[in-house]
């Protein structure tokens, strides 16, 4: 089975400090650290679970600027066969980025597409089905388990409170995956050295026979929430305040 | 001009989120239509004219539980009727559904968002980067806008009534989907702690770091007469069973006391934490969102809270 596997640098906001830019067009990245999304590093492992199981290959693409490369070749070190970049600004608009991903996804061999099921900065959720139907192959959206059959894959949804729907799906298809689906291999620094000799190929646009597309969303501006309600905070040292809960908590009754 | 409602329905009940569209399409001051589609949906009709101008109805055992159907379908009615705006939730449906028919019909789509307003143009507003930044977005001039919203942002408590009438009309489905055949439900596994019947939960996410470091917050559930449970990505990396789980995509909970360690309050995990009577937050992150839902917090680092509070506890308690 040859597969393809969509990826997207992002930051890491979840413990910083984000900023918005004086332009308001993005936030401040100086002080960020970056990784792959969690989202792709599930789908990224899955395909390489199935070229183990089943054979085949695996190629992992992304769209972006030259310092999204690490990500292609964390994944390569993983057990991806080749990696694509196609040179250019990650676009705002995801329509566009889906016209660009479509366009090289096209020109390559495979019967499966992965995406994840969003991406951590942007949680757009919308990129992976767009390219399906431009592609014109079938999709299922938020997949967390794969049975490969006969021409086709038993694909397991995930809906809401816990609940699961299966489907039965026609290859070619593309799928965006959900996190929890397997357990992503470690990558160690020596195993992305040795990863090295593998082929990364870098596209333009206009490689692509893609000029430019006019975006469906346009970004207005970005801002920091207004501030809300906020919890009491309760100060002091580690001690203090655990004491200070501590009898909070006897004083409502709840222990 | 009007607003498409697509109304989510599962094993014959509305979903939350049906209401929830509803109401944000009537903050747009047009016409509100339904689209109710499925096998057998005719009695929920009733239900749903309630809050709509009209309600169209597809009965066609065709569609039931198929999302490529419920695509083919949507995508025939909203080329007949050309509604300025099509509204679905951004659930699991949702994410199947809206991007094929913003494709199959060429319209700009703009998913999970938070807020529309109408400034000229359409505009709708999102919450990026963790809850961190609000972003507005315009979307390209068009026929039709497909947009999707984030559950637990529209409330079906500002729903006002509308009484419309209801509308059958034939199915647009002409053949069977083929290429994606829905098979079944796997419902949730039963398993042995229920954590929607606990007083007190003592709630862990990633900010526990280690899988080492379970037993630790084990003990301090144990010493508060509470049970454990966590976020998500806990269960994604197996640290604790699916049960554990609080948020849209695990269990509902509304417990006396919700102490969160380490979570950082996405919505979909606030979504299933905040009719909690008293909730309790430790992140060293001031600005984590889970404060602006919490009570009271301390801004420090959990495994140092932890065993604190385990400790006073126990002197409490004696
Ligand atoms: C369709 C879908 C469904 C989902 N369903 C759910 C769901 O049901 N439940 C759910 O929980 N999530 C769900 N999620 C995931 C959700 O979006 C978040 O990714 C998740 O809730 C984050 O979990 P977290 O707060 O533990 O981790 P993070 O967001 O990574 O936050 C970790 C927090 O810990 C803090 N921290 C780090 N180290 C320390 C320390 N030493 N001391 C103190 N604080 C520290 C950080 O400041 C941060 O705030 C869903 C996502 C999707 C797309
Ligand atoms: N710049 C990019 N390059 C390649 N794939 C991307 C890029 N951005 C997003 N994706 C893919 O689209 C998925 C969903 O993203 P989104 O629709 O932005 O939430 C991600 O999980 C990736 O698989």
């Amino acid at each position: 089975m040859d597969i393809i596997v969509s990826v997207r640098k992002v930051p890491d906001t979840a413990e910083a400090d984000v900023m918005v830019e004086k332009s308001g067009k993005d936030i401040e990245k100086s002080r960020l650290t970056f990784t792959i999304n969690e989202w792709d590093n599930y789908a990224v492992e899955e395909a390489i679970q199935l070229k183990e199981k089943y054979g085949g290959t695996v190629t992992v693409i992304t769209v972006g600027p030259k310092d999204v490369e690490d990500i292609l070749r964390r994944s390569l070190a993983m057990g991806a066969d080749k990696a694509i970049r196609v040179d250019m600004e990650d676009p705002e608009d995801a329509y566009t980025l889906a016209n660009i991903l479509s366009a090289v996804i096209k020109n390559q061999k495979f019967d499966l597409v992965l995406f994840g099921a969003q991406s951590g900065d942007f949680n757009r959720g919308v990129t992976g089905v767009l390219v399906a139907r431009m592609l014109g192959i079938t999709h299922a959206a938020m997949v967390n388990g794969i049975e490969v059959l006969d021409g086709s894959i038993k694909a397991s949804r995930e809906l809401e409170g816990g609940l699961n729907e299966v489907y039965d799906i026609k290859l070619p298809a593309l799928f965006t995956i959900q996190t929890g689906i397997n357990e992503p291999r470690y990558v160690s620094i020596s195993g992305i050295r040795k990863a090295r000799k593998k082929p990364l190929e870098v596209l333009t646009p206009s490689d692509l026979g893609i000029g430019s597309i006019e975006p469906m969303v346009r970004l207005d501006k970005m801002y920091l929430p207004p501030p809300g309600k906020l919890a009491e905070f309760i100060g002091g040292s580690t001690e203090e305040a655990a004491a200070k809960l501590a009898s909070i908590l006897k004083g409502k009754g709840v222990l | 001009m009007a607003v498409f409602v697509f109304i989510e329905h599962r094993e014959g009940k509305l979903m939350d989120i049906s209401f929830e569209a509803l109401s944000a399409a009537q903050k747009l001051n047009d016409e509100v239509i339904a689209v109710l589609s499925g096998e057998n949906v005719g009695d929920l009709a009733e239900k749903v004219v309630k809050y709509a101008d009209k309600v169209i109805v597809v009965d066609d055992p065709k569609i039931d539980t198929n999302n490529e159907a419920y695509t083919r379908v949507l995508d025939e009615l909203i080329k007949k009727e050309m509604p300025k705006v099509v509204i679905m939730g951004h659930t699991s449906m949702g994410m199947d559904i809206a991007p094929a028919v913003a494709i199959d019909l060429g319209l700009p789509i703009a998913t999970d968002v938070v807020k529309i307003s109408k400034d000229g143009n359409i505009k709708v507003t999102r919450s990026i980067h963790n809850g961190k930044v609000l972003a507005d977005y315009y979307l390209k001039d068009a026929e039709t806008y497909i947009i999707t919203i984030r559950t637990g942002e529209f409330s079906a408590e500002e729903l006002s009534e509308k009484n419309g009438k209801i509308e059958r009309v034939d199915s647009p489905l002409k053949e069977e989907i083929t290429n994606k055949k829905f098979v079944g439900f796997v419902q949730p596994e039963v398993g042995g702690v229920d954590i929607t019947q606990a007083d007190i939960l003592v709630s862990v996410g990633r900010g526990i770091k280690d899988k080492e470091n379970i037993p630790l917050v084990e003990e301090l559930a144990k010493i508060m007469g509470g049970v454990l449970s966590c976020s998500r990505p806990i269960v994604d990396y197996g640290w604790l069973p699916k049960e554990r789980q609080v948020g849209t995509s695990g269990k509902t909970v509304k417990p006396k006391l919700y102490l969160a360690l380490g979570i950082s309050g996405a919505f979909q995990h606030v979504a299933g934490m905040k009719g909690a009577n008293m909730i309790v937050a430790v992140n060293k992150d001031p600005k984590a969102p889970i404060f602006s839902v919490a009570q009271y917090g301390i801004v420090d680092d959990v495994l140092k809270v932890i065993p604190a509070l385990t400790q006073k506890i126990k002197e409490i308690k004696g």
